[in-house]
Protein backbone atom coordinates (compact mmCIF):
# COMPACT_ATOMS: atom_id res chain seq x y z
CA UNK A 1 0.00 0.00 0.00
CA UNK A 2 1.48 3.31 -1.09
CA UNK A 3 1.72 6.29 1.21
CA UNK A 4 -0.58 8.54 -0.82
CA UNK A 5 -3.21 5.84 -0.72
CA UNK A 6 -2.97 5.57 3.05
CA UNK A 7 -3.17 9.37 3.25
CA UNK A 8 -6.22 9.40 0.99
CA UNK A 9 -8.06 6.79 3.04
CA UNK A 10 -7.27 8.65 6.23
CA UNK A 11 -8.41 11.96 4.78
CA UNK A 12 -11.62 10.46 3.44
CA UNK A 13 -12.35 8.84 6.78
CA UNK A 14 -11.85 12.08 8.70
CA UNK A 15 -13.84 14.06 6.15
CA UNK A 16 -16.70 11.59 6.37
CA UNK A 17 -16.78 11.77 10.15
CA UNK A 18 -16.75 15.55 10.09
CA UNK A 19 -19.40 15.76 7.40
CA UNK A 20 -21.62 13.46 9.35
CA UNK A 21 -20.78 15.06 12.67
CA UNK A 22 -21.74 18.45 11.40
CA UNK A 23 -25.05 17.21 10.04
CA UNK A 24 -25.83 15.58 13.37
CA UNK A 25 -24.99 18.82 15.11
CA UNK A 26 -27.18 20.70 12.65
CA UNK A 27 -30.05 18.27 13.14
CA UNK A 28 -29.94 18.61 16.93
CA UNK A 29 -29.80 22.40 16.54
CA UNK A 30 -32.77 22.48 14.19
CA UNK A 31 -34.89 20.20 16.36
CA UNK A 32 -34.04 22.30 19.40
CA UNK A 33 -34.78 25.54 17.53
CA UNK A 34 -38.11 24.22 16.26
CA UNK A 35 -39.06 23.06 19.71
CA UNK A 36 -38.04 26.37 21.22
CA UNK A 37 -40.14 28.37 18.81
CA UNK A 38 -43.05 26.00 19.22
CA UNK A 39 -42.60 25.90 22.96
CA UNK A 40 -42.37 29.66 23.34
CA UNK A 41 -45.44 30.27 21.23
CA UNK A 42 -47.41 27.59 23.07
CA UNK A 43 -46.29 28.86 26.46
CA UNK A 44 -47.30 32.35 25.41
CA UNK A 45 -50.72 31.05 24.41
CA UNK A 46 -51.08 29.16 27.69
CA UNK A 47 -50.14 32.23 29.69
CA UNK A 48 -52.49 34.44 27.74
CA UNK A 49 -55.27 32.00 28.57
CA UNK A 50 -54.29 32.07 32.22
CA UNK A 51 -54.27 35.86 32.17
CA UNK A 52 -57.65 35.93 30.50
CA UNK A 53 -59.06 33.68 33.20
CA UNK A 54 -57.52 35.95 35.80
CA UNK A 55 -59.05 39.00 34.19
CA UNK A 56 -62.34 37.15 33.98
CA UNK A 57 -62.35 36.68 37.73
CA UNK A 58 -60.87 40.05 38.66
CA UNK A 59 -62.16 42.40 36.08
CA UNK A 60 -65.77 42.64 37.14
CA UNK A 61 -68.26 44.89 35.50
CA UNK A 62 -69.89 47.51 37.66
CA UNK A 63 -73.53 48.15 36.80
CA UNK A 64 -74.58 51.44 38.38
CA UNK A 65 -78.30 51.84 39.05
CA UNK A 66 -80.22 55.10 38.52
CA UNK A 67 -79.89 57.43 41.48
CA UNK A 68 -83.65 57.62 42.07
CA UNK A 69 -84.06 53.85 42.45
CA UNK A 70 -84.77 52.39 45.86
CA UNK A 71 -83.12 49.22 47.02
CA UNK A 72 -86.18 47.14 46.06
CA UNK A 73 -86.33 48.72 42.63
CA UNK A 74 -82.63 48.11 42.18
CA UNK A 75 -83.14 44.43 43.04
CA UNK A 76 -85.71 44.07 40.29
CA UNK A 77 -83.10 45.40 37.87
CA UNK A 78 -80.83 42.71 39.31
CA UNK A 79 -83.25 39.98 38.28
CA UNK A 80 -83.24 41.32 34.76
CA UNK A 81 -79.42 41.47 34.79
CA UNK A 82 -79.17 37.81 35.69
CA UNK A 83 -81.46 36.95 32.77
CA UNK A 84 -78.71 38.03 30.35
CA UNK A 85 -77.06 34.89 29.01
CA UNK A 86 -73.47 35.93 29.46
CA UNK A 87 -73.88 36.95 33.08
CA UNK A 88 -72.37 34.32 35.32
CA UNK A 89 -72.98 36.01 38.61
CA UNK A 90 -74.21 39.32 40.04
CA UNK A 91 -73.76 40.66 43.53
CA UNK A 92 -75.81 43.56 44.82
CA UNK A 93 -73.93 46.29 46.63
CA UNK A 94 -76.12 48.89 48.29
CA UNK A 95 -75.21 52.58 48.49
CA UNK A 96 -74.17 52.18 52.11
CA UNK A 97 -72.13 49.08 51.63
CA UNK A 98 -70.40 50.66 48.64
CA UNK A 99 -69.60 53.78 50.61
CA UNK A 100 -68.26 51.79 53.48
CA UNK A 101 -66.07 49.74 51.17
CA UNK A 102 -64.91 52.89 49.45
CA UNK A 103 -63.88 54.26 52.83
CA UNK A 104 -62.13 51.08 53.76
CA UNK A 105 -60.19 51.19 50.52
CA UNK A 106 -59.14 54.76 51.11
CA UNK A 107 -58.38 53.84 54.70
CA UNK A 108 -59.40 57.28 55.65
CA UNK A 109 -62.74 57.71 57.37
CA UNK A 110 -62.22 61.39 57.62
CA UNK A 111 -63.08 61.83 53.98
CA UNK A 112 -66.36 60.12 54.55
CA UNK A 113 -67.46 62.33 57.35
CA UNK A 114 -70.60 64.12 56.56
CA UNK A 115 -71.72 61.52 54.05
CA UNK A 116 -73.17 59.21 56.68
CA UNK A 117 -76.51 60.74 56.17
CA UNK A 118 -78.52 58.67 53.71
CA UNK A 119 -79.40 61.57 51.46
CA UNK A 120 -75.90 62.88 51.35
CA UNK A 121 -74.42 59.55 50.07
CA UNK A 122 -73.04 60.34 46.57
CA UNK A 123 -72.67 56.65 45.70
CA UNK A 124 -75.44 54.80 43.89
CA UNK A 125 -76.72 51.23 44.24
CA UNK A 126 -74.75 48.88 42.07
CA UNK A 127 -74.26 45.32 40.92
CA UNK A 128 -70.92 43.62 40.58
CA UNK A 129 -71.33 41.38 37.54
CA UNK A 130 -69.11 38.56 36.38
CA UNK A 131 -69.19 37.24 32.84
CA UNK A 132 -69.09 33.76 31.48
CA UNK A 133 -67.15 34.75 28.37
CA UNK A 134 -65.01 37.87 28.36
CA UNK A 135 -64.68 37.83 24.61
CA UNK A 136 -68.34 38.91 24.41
CA UNK A 137 -67.85 41.70 26.90
CA UNK A 138 -68.85 44.48 24.49
CA UNK A 139 -72.18 42.91 23.54
CA UNK A 140 -72.99 42.20 27.16
CA UNK A 141 -72.19 45.74 28.19
CA UNK A 142 -74.53 47.02 25.49
CA UNK A 143 -77.30 44.73 26.77
CA UNK A 144 -76.72 45.89 30.33
CA UNK A 145 -76.84 49.53 29.28
CA UNK A 146 -80.14 48.92 27.49
CA UNK A 147 -81.84 47.79 30.67
CA UNK A 148 -84.09 50.43 32.20
CA UNK A 149 -82.82 51.54 35.54
CA UNK A 150 -79.16 51.12 34.59
CA UNK A 151 -77.39 54.45 34.73
CA UNK A 152 -73.92 53.39 33.69
CA UNK A 153 -71.72 50.37 33.11
CA UNK A 154 -68.07 50.47 34.05
CA UNK A 155 -65.65 47.97 32.59
CA UNK A 156 -62.10 47.84 31.37
CA UNK A 157 -62.95 46.93 27.83
CA UNK A 158 -59.66 48.11 26.43
CA UNK A 159 -57.37 45.68 28.19
CA UNK A 160 -59.67 42.74 27.65
CA UNK A 161 -59.92 43.48 23.96
CA UNK A 162 -56.19 43.83 23.66
CA UNK A 163 -55.47 40.52 25.32
CA UNK A 164 -58.20 38.76 23.39
CA UNK A 165 -56.83 39.94 20.08
CA UNK A 166 -53.34 38.84 21.10
CA UNK A 167 -54.71 35.45 21.97
CA UNK A 168 -56.36 34.91 18.61
CA UNK A 169 -53.21 36.02 16.80
CA UNK A 170 -51.03 33.81 18.97
CA UNK A 171 -53.31 30.82 18.46
CA UNK A 172 -53.30 31.20 14.70
CA UNK A 173 -49.57 31.80 14.56
CA UNK A 174 -48.73 28.95 16.91
CA UNK A 175 -50.85 26.44 15.02
CA UNK A 176 -49.33 27.26 11.66
CA UNK A 177 -45.83 27.50 13.13
CA UNK A 178 -46.12 24.13 14.80
CA UNK A 179 -47.29 22.47 11.59
CA UNK A 180 -44.53 24.14 9.62
CA UNK A 181 -41.76 23.42 12.09
CA UNK A 182 -42.82 19.80 12.38
CA UNK A 183 -42.35 19.50 8.64
CA UNK A 184 -39.02 21.31 8.75
CA UNK A 185 -37.70 19.12 11.54
CA UNK A 186 -38.66 15.89 9.79
CA UNK A 187 -37.05 17.20 6.63
CA UNK A 188 -33.81 18.06 8.38
CA UNK A 189 -33.60 14.75 10.21
CA UNK A 190 -34.37 12.99 6.99
CA UNK A 191 -31.51 14.80 5.29
CA UNK A 192 -29.13 14.00 8.09
CA UNK A 193 -30.00 10.36 7.89
CA UNK A 194 -29.83 10.46 4.10
CA UNK A 195 -26.31 11.78 4.40
CA UNK A 196 -25.44 9.18 7.00
CA UNK A 197 -26.80 6.44 4.75
CA UNK A 198 -24.94 7.87 1.79
CA UNK A 199 -21.78 7.93 3.81
CA UNK A 200 -22.33 4.33 4.79
CA UNK A 201 -23.83 3.16 1.50
CA UNK A 202 -20.99 0.71 0.85
CA UNK A 203 -21.35 -0.77 4.30
CA UNK A 204 -25.08 -1.09 3.73
CA UNK A 205 -24.45 -2.75 0.36
CA UNK A 206 -22.13 -5.25 2.02
CA UNK A 207 -24.62 -5.91 4.79
CA UNK A 208 -27.27 -6.68 2.22
CA UNK A 209 -25.07 -9.01 0.24
CA UNK A 210 -24.17 -11.07 3.30
CA UNK A 211 -27.86 -11.44 4.09
CA UNK A 212 -28.76 -8.70 6.54
CA UNK A 213 -32.47 -8.07 6.82
CA UNK A 214 -33.77 -4.56 6.28
CA UNK A 215 -34.66 -4.37 9.95
CA UNK A 216 -31.09 -5.13 10.90
CA UNK A 217 -29.81 -2.42 8.57
CA UNK A 218 -32.45 0.07 9.68
CA UNK A 219 -31.88 -0.14 13.41
CA UNK A 220 -28.68 1.85 13.72
CA UNK A 221 -30.27 4.68 11.80
CA UNK A 222 -33.44 4.59 13.84
CA UNK A 223 -31.36 4.78 16.99
CA UNK A 224 -29.40 7.62 15.48
CA UNK A 225 -32.58 9.54 14.71
CA UNK A 226 -33.90 8.74 18.16
CA UNK A 227 -30.76 10.06 19.83
CA UNK A 228 -30.72 13.19 17.70
CA UNK A 229 -34.33 13.78 18.71
CA UNK A 230 -33.55 13.17 22.36
CA UNK A 231 -30.61 15.56 22.36
CA UNK A 232 -32.61 18.20 20.51
CA UNK A 233 -35.48 17.86 22.98
CA UNK A 234 -33.29 18.09 26.06
CA UNK A 235 -31.36 21.04 24.68
CA UNK A 236 -34.62 22.82 23.85
CA UNK A 237 -36.03 22.03 27.27
CA UNK A 238 -33.16 23.57 29.19
CA UNK A 239 -32.95 26.61 26.96
CA UNK A 240 -36.72 27.02 27.23
CA UNK A 241 -36.49 26.80 30.98
CA UNK A 242 -33.84 29.51 31.17
CA UNK A 243 -35.54 31.78 28.68
CA UNK A 244 -38.90 31.33 30.36
CA UNK A 245 -37.64 32.20 33.79
CA UNK A 246 -35.82 35.21 32.44
CA UNK A 247 -38.83 36.36 30.44
CA UNK A 248 -41.33 35.88 33.25
CA UNK A 249 -39.38 38.30 35.42
CA UNK A 250 -39.13 40.74 32.54
CA UNK A 251 -42.73 40.52 31.36
CA UNK A 252 -44.27 40.71 34.80
CA UNK A 253 -42.10 43.75 35.44
CA UNK A 254 -43.42 45.51 32.34
CA UNK A 255 -47.03 44.35 32.23
CA UNK A 256 -48.16 43.58 35.78
CA UNK A 257 -51.58 42.26 34.80
CA UNK A 258 -49.92 39.60 32.66
CA UNK A 259 -49.61 36.72 35.07
CA UNK A 260 -47.15 33.99 34.07
CA UNK A 261 -47.45 30.49 35.42
CA UNK A 262 -44.22 29.43 37.16
CA UNK A 263 -42.17 27.13 34.93
CA UNK A 264 -42.21 24.47 37.62
CA UNK A 265 -45.98 24.14 37.10
CA UNK A 266 -45.77 23.59 33.37
CA UNK A 267 -42.45 21.73 33.32
CA UNK A 268 -44.18 18.37 33.71
CA UNK A 269 -46.13 19.10 30.53
CA UNK A 270 -43.32 20.68 28.55
CA UNK A 271 -40.75 17.92 29.01
CA UNK A 272 -42.86 14.97 27.81
CA UNK A 273 -44.20 16.99 24.88
CA UNK A 274 -40.68 17.98 23.86
CA UNK A 275 -39.38 14.43 24.23
CA UNK A 276 -42.31 13.00 22.30
CA UNK A 277 -41.78 15.52 19.54
CA UNK A 278 -38.05 14.80 19.46
CA UNK A 279 -38.59 11.05 19.26
CA UNK A 280 -41.33 11.25 16.66
CA UNK A 281 -39.36 13.62 14.46
CA UNK A 282 -36.10 11.71 14.91
CA UNK A 283 -37.48 8.25 14.34
CA UNK A 284 -39.91 9.29 11.62
CA UNK A 285 -37.22 11.18 9.78
CA UNK A 286 -34.83 8.25 9.79
CA UNK A 287 -37.38 5.52 9.10
CA UNK A 288 -38.85 7.37 6.13
CA UNK A 289 -35.41 8.01 4.67
CA UNK A 290 -34.12 4.51 5.21
CA UNK A 291 -37.26 3.05 3.68
CA UNK A 292 -36.47 4.72 0.39
CA UNK A 293 -32.91 3.47 0.65
CA UNK A 294 -33.83 -0.13 1.35
CA UNK A 295 -36.25 -0.55 -1.51
CA UNK A 296 -34.88 -2.97 -4.19
CA UNK B 1 -28.11 -25.99 -6.82
CA UNK B 2 -28.60 -23.45 -9.55
CA UNK B 3 -31.13 -23.78 -12.36
CA UNK B 4 -31.86 -21.27 -15.12
CA UNK B 5 -34.51 -22.10 -17.71
CA UNK B 6 -34.72 -19.85 -20.77
CA UNK B 7 -33.87 -16.73 -18.80
CA UNK B 8 -34.13 -13.31 -20.44
CA UNK B 9 -33.00 -10.06 -18.89
CA UNK B 10 -33.66 -6.64 -20.36
CA UNK B 11 -32.50 -3.65 -18.28
CA UNK B 12 -34.74 -0.63 -17.81
CA UNK B 13 -32.93 1.23 -20.58
CA UNK B 14 -33.82 -1.58 -23.00
CA UNK B 15 -30.41 -3.29 -23.08
CA UNK B 16 -30.98 -7.00 -23.65
CA UNK B 17 -28.26 -8.52 -21.46
CA UNK B 18 -29.51 -12.13 -21.53
CA UNK B 19 -31.34 -13.75 -24.42
CA UNK B 20 -32.45 -17.18 -23.33
CA UNK B 21 -29.98 -18.74 -20.93
CA UNK B 22 -30.53 -22.28 -19.70
CA UNK B 23 -28.06 -23.90 -17.32
CA UNK B 24 -27.90 -26.24 -14.39
CA UNK B 25 -25.18 -26.31 -11.78
CA UNK B 26 -25.33 -29.15 -9.29
CA UNK B 27 -24.15 -29.11 -5.70
CA UNK B 28 -20.42 -29.64 -5.38
CA UNK B 29 -19.53 -28.40 -8.86
CA UNK B 30 -16.83 -25.87 -9.76
CA UNK B 31 -17.79 -23.70 -12.72
CA UNK B 32 -15.94 -20.99 -14.64
CA UNK B 33 -18.21 -18.47 -16.31
CA UNK B 34 -16.31 -16.87 -19.18
CA UNK B 35 -17.05 -14.50 -22.04
CA UNK B 36 -16.15 -11.14 -23.50
CA UNK B 37 -16.92 -7.87 -21.82
CA UNK B 38 -20.62 -7.04 -21.88
CA UNK B 39 -21.65 -10.60 -22.66
CA UNK B 40 -23.88 -10.87 -19.60
CA UNK B 41 -21.74 -12.63 -16.98
CA UNK B 42 -22.35 -10.13 -14.20
CA UNK B 43 -26.01 -10.07 -15.11
CA UNK B 44 -26.20 -13.80 -14.38
CA UNK B 45 -24.41 -13.27 -11.06
CA UNK B 46 -26.83 -10.50 -10.06
CA UNK B 47 -29.75 -12.75 -10.93
CA UNK B 48 -28.35 -15.49 -8.70
CA UNK B 49 -28.03 -13.09 -5.74
CA UNK B 50 -31.48 -11.66 -6.48
CA UNK B 51 -30.08 -8.17 -6.92
CA UNK B 52 -32.12 -8.04 -10.12
CA UNK B 53 -35.06 -10.09 -11.38
CA UNK B 54 -35.34 -11.91 -14.69
CA UNK B 55 -37.55 -10.38 -17.36
CA UNK B 56 -38.56 -13.87 -18.50
CA UNK B 57 -37.69 -17.45 -17.71
CA UNK B 58 -37.41 -19.48 -14.53
CA UNK B 59 -34.65 -19.28 -11.97
CA UNK B 60 -33.93 -21.41 -8.91
CA UNK B 61 -31.06 -20.95 -6.45
CA UNK B 62 -30.50 -23.25 -3.47
CA UNK B 63 -34.16 -24.13 -3.42
CA UNK B 64 -35.39 -20.53 -3.65
CA UNK B 65 -37.54 -19.65 -6.64
CA UNK B 66 -36.12 -16.26 -7.65
CA UNK B 67 -39.17 -15.51 -9.81
CA UNK B 68 -41.54 -15.50 -6.89
CA UNK B 69 -39.24 -14.82 -3.95
CA UNK B 70 -40.68 -12.34 -1.45
CA UNK B 71 -38.54 -9.40 -0.46
CA UNK B 72 -38.36 -10.64 3.12
CA UNK B 73 -36.94 -13.96 1.88
CA UNK B 74 -34.04 -12.42 -0.07
CA UNK B 75 -31.76 -12.06 2.99
CA UNK B 76 -32.34 -15.73 3.74
CA UNK B 77 -31.45 -16.71 0.19
CA UNK B 78 -28.28 -14.65 0.48
CA UNK B 79 -27.27 -16.40 3.67
CA UNK B 80 -26.97 -19.59 1.62
CA UNK B 81 -24.57 -17.74 -0.71
CA UNK B 82 -21.08 -16.32 -0.39
CA UNK B 83 -20.47 -13.52 -2.84
CA UNK B 84 -17.05 -12.24 -3.88
CA UNK B 85 -16.41 -9.18 -6.06
CA UNK B 86 -13.56 -7.86 -8.14
CA UNK B 87 -13.25 -4.79 -5.88
CA UNK B 88 -13.27 -6.78 -2.58
CA UNK B 89 -15.93 -4.54 -0.95
CA UNK B 90 -14.48 -4.47 2.54
CA UNK B 91 -15.46 -1.90 5.17
CA UNK B 92 -12.45 0.40 5.42
CA UNK B 93 -12.97 1.46 9.02
CA UNK B 94 -13.15 -2.11 10.30
CA UNK B 95 -10.25 -4.48 10.95
CA UNK B 96 -9.84 -7.71 9.01
CA UNK B 97 -11.32 -9.62 11.92
CA UNK B 98 -14.26 -7.22 12.18
CA UNK B 99 -14.94 -7.37 8.44
CA UNK B 100 -15.41 -11.11 8.71
CA UNK B 101 -17.16 -11.12 12.09
CA UNK B 102 -19.55 -8.45 10.85
CA UNK B 103 -21.07 -10.92 8.34
CA UNK B 104 -21.84 -13.29 11.21
CA UNK B 105 -23.25 -10.51 13.35
CA UNK B 106 -25.56 -9.57 10.50
CA UNK B 107 -27.14 -13.01 10.55
CA UNK B 108 -27.46 -12.91 14.32
CA UNK B 109 -24.59 -15.14 15.42
CA UNK B 110 -23.63 -15.04 19.12
CA UNK B 111 -20.30 -13.53 20.23
CA UNK B 112 -19.18 -16.99 21.24
CA UNK B 113 -19.93 -18.47 17.82
CA UNK B 114 -18.09 -15.54 16.27
CA UNK B 115 -15.03 -16.02 18.50
CA UNK B 116 -14.85 -19.68 17.52
CA UNK B 117 -15.58 -19.38 13.83
CA UNK B 118 -13.71 -16.26 12.65
CA UNK B 119 -10.15 -17.45 13.50
CA UNK B 120 -10.90 -20.77 11.83
CA UNK B 121 -11.95 -19.14 8.57
CA UNK B 122 -9.12 -16.58 8.65
CA UNK B 123 -6.74 -19.51 9.04
CA UNK B 124 -8.34 -21.19 6.02
CA UNK B 125 -7.39 -18.20 3.83
CA UNK B 126 -4.00 -17.80 5.53
CA UNK B 127 -4.66 -14.47 7.25
CA UNK B 128 -4.65 -15.33 10.95
CA UNK B 129 -1.61 -13.14 11.53
CA UNK B 130 -3.27 -10.07 9.96
CA UNK B 131 -6.59 -10.16 11.84
CA UNK B 132 -6.00 -6.77 13.50
CA UNK B 133 -5.02 -4.96 10.30
CA UNK B 134 -7.26 -2.60 8.38
CA UNK B 135 -8.10 -3.46 4.75
CA UNK B 136 -5.91 -0.64 3.41
CA UNK B 137 -2.92 -2.15 5.15
CA UNK B 138 -3.24 -5.32 3.08
CA UNK B 139 -2.26 -6.15 -0.47
CA UNK B 140 -4.96 -6.69 -3.07
CA UNK B 141 -4.58 -10.44 -2.84
CA UNK B 142 -4.88 -10.33 0.95
CA UNK B 143 -7.95 -8.14 0.76
CA UNK B 144 -9.57 -10.58 -1.60
CA UNK B 145 -8.76 -13.36 0.85
CA UNK B 146 -10.55 -11.38 3.55
CA UNK B 147 -13.51 -11.13 1.21
CA UNK B 148 -13.36 -14.89 0.66
CA UNK B 149 -13.23 -15.46 4.41
CA UNK B 150 -16.30 -13.25 4.76
CA UNK B 151 -18.07 -15.16 1.99
CA UNK B 152 -17.28 -18.45 3.75
CA UNK B 153 -18.07 -17.40 7.28
CA UNK B 154 -21.74 -18.36 7.29
CA UNK B 155 -21.04 -21.74 5.71
CA UNK B 156 -22.76 -21.08 2.38
CA UNK B 157 -23.80 -23.80 -0.05
CA UNK B 158 -22.72 -21.75 -3.04
CA UNK B 159 -19.83 -19.35 -3.56
CA UNK B 160 -20.37 -16.81 -6.34
CA UNK B 161 -17.37 -14.80 -7.47
CA UNK B 162 -17.52 -12.08 -10.12
CA UNK B 163 -13.99 -11.65 -11.48
CA UNK B 164 -12.35 -12.21 -8.08
CA UNK B 165 -8.89 -11.93 -9.66
CA UNK B 166 -9.62 -8.96 -11.91
CA UNK B 167 -7.50 -6.57 -9.82
CA UNK B 168 -4.66 -8.96 -9.05
CA UNK B 169 -1.37 -9.97 -10.66
CA UNK B 170 -1.05 -13.54 -12.03
CA UNK B 171 0.61 -14.95 -8.91
CA UNK B 172 -2.09 -13.52 -6.62
CA UNK B 173 -4.77 -14.68 -9.04
CA UNK B 174 -3.46 -18.23 -8.88
CA UNK B 175 -3.48 -17.99 -5.08
CA UNK B 176 -7.12 -16.91 -5.00
CA UNK B 177 -8.20 -19.54 -7.49
CA UNK B 178 -6.36 -22.19 -5.48
CA UNK B 179 -8.26 -21.15 -2.35
CA UNK B 180 -11.57 -21.31 -4.23
CA UNK B 181 -10.59 -24.75 -5.48
CA UNK B 182 -9.82 -25.85 -1.93
CA UNK B 183 -13.17 -24.55 -0.75
CA UNK B 184 -14.84 -26.53 -3.52
CA UNK B 185 -12.98 -29.67 -2.51
CA UNK B 186 -14.48 -29.21 0.97
CA UNK B 187 -17.93 -29.52 -0.63
CA UNK B 188 -19.08 -25.99 -1.48
CA UNK B 189 -20.31 -25.23 -4.97
CA UNK B 190 -18.26 -22.49 -6.67
CA UNK B 191 -19.25 -20.35 -9.64
CA UNK B 192 -16.62 -17.86 -10.70
CA UNK B 193 -16.49 -15.37 -13.52
CA UNK B 194 -13.05 -14.79 -14.98
CA UNK B 195 -11.21 -13.42 -17.98
CA UNK B 196 -8.02 -15.31 -17.33
CA UNK B 197 -7.55 -18.02 -19.86
CA UNK B 198 -4.40 -19.46 -18.25
CA UNK B 199 -6.17 -20.01 -14.96
CA UNK B 200 -9.16 -21.61 -16.61
CA UNK B 201 -6.97 -23.98 -18.54
CA UNK B 202 -4.80 -24.75 -15.58
CA UNK B 203 -7.68 -25.90 -13.38
CA UNK B 204 -9.45 -27.80 -16.14
CA UNK B 205 -12.92 -27.57 -14.63
CA UNK B 206 -16.34 -27.01 -16.16
CA UNK B 207 -16.39 -23.87 -18.34
CA UNK B 208 -19.59 -22.12 -19.44
CA UNK B 209 -18.89 -19.57 -22.16
CA UNK B 210 -21.30 -16.72 -22.80
CA UNK B 211 -21.47 -14.29 -25.69
CA UNK B 212 -24.12 -11.72 -26.47
CA UNK B 213 -26.39 -12.95 -23.70
CA UNK B 214 -26.37 -16.59 -24.85
CA UNK B 215 -24.44 -19.69 -23.81
CA UNK B 216 -22.11 -20.59 -26.66
CA UNK B 217 -20.40 -23.53 -25.02
CA UNK B 218 -20.53 -25.61 -21.86
CA UNK B 219 -17.70 -28.10 -21.50
CA UNK B 220 -15.64 -29.69 -18.79
CA UNK B 221 -11.88 -29.75 -19.17
CA UNK B 222 -10.91 -26.14 -19.60
CA UNK B 223 -9.80 -24.01 -22.48
CA UNK B 224 -11.91 -21.35 -24.07
CA UNK B 225 -11.21 -19.02 -26.96
CA UNK B 226 -12.30 -15.41 -27.10
N1 LIG C 1 -27.70 -1.63 -14.67
C1 LIG C 1 -27.64 -1.72 -16.02
N2 LIG C 1 -28.47 -0.96 -16.76
C2 LIG C 1 -28.43 -1.06 -18.09
N3 LIG C 1 -27.63 -1.86 -18.77
C3 LIG C 1 -26.79 -2.64 -18.09
C4 LIG C 1 -26.75 -2.62 -16.66
N4 LIG C 1 -25.82 -3.48 -16.25
C5 LIG C 1 -25.30 -4.04 -17.36
N5 LIG C 1 -25.88 -3.55 -18.47
C6 LIG C 1 -25.61 -3.94 -19.84
O1 LIG C 1 -25.93 -5.30 -19.98
C7 LIG C 1 -24.96 -5.95 -20.79
C8 LIG C 1 -24.32 -7.07 -20.03
O2 LIG C 1 -23.63 -6.54 -18.92
P1 LIG C 1 -22.83 -7.39 -17.84
O3 LIG C 1 -22.42 -6.50 -16.76
O4 LIG C 1 -23.64 -8.59 -17.50
O5 LIG C 1 -21.56 -7.82 -18.71
P2 LIG C 1 -20.27 -8.66 -18.26
O6 LIG C 1 -20.29 -9.90 -19.06
O7 LIG C 1 -20.24 -8.80 -16.80
O8 LIG C 1 -19.11 -7.70 -18.74
P3 LIG C 1 -17.68 -7.44 -18.06
O9 LIG C 1 -16.83 -8.61 -18.42
O10 LIG C 1 -17.20 -6.21 -18.70
O11 LIG C 1 -17.87 -7.32 -16.60
C9 LIG C 1 -23.96 -4.89 -21.22
O12 LIG C 1 -24.33 -4.44 -22.51
C10 LIG C 1 -24.15 -3.79 -20.21
O13 LIG C 1 -23.89 -2.56 -20.80
MG1 LIG D 1 -19.02 -8.08 -15.21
Amino acid sequence: MRRYEVGYFFQEGVRGIFLHGFMSFAAVGVIAACLLIMGSVSLLAVNIDITIKEIQSQNEILVIIEESYSEAEANSVGTRISRIDNVADRVFVSKDAALEEFGRKLNNNFLLEGYEDEDMNPIRHRFVVQLRDVSQMRETIRELEDLTGVAAVNAEVGITDFILSIRSVVNAVSLSLIAMLLGVSVFIISNTVKLATFYRREEIGIMRIVGATNTFIRWPFVVEGFLLGLMGALLAFFVQWTVYNYMSVRVTGVIPIFSLAPFGDILIFVLPVFLLFGFVVGVLGSVLTIRRFLRV
Amino acid sequence: MVRLIDVYKAYDNGTKALKGVTMRIDDGEFVFLVGPSGSGKSTIIKLLTSEIRPTEGRLMVNGYNINTIRRGQIPHLRRTLGVIFQDFRLVEKKSVYENVAFAMRVVGASPKEIRLRVPYVLDLVGLSHKARRRPHELSGGEQQRVAIARALINNPRLIIADEPTGNLDPARSLEIMTILNKINSLGTTVVTVTHERELVNRFARRVIAIDGGRIISDRTGGYYSQ
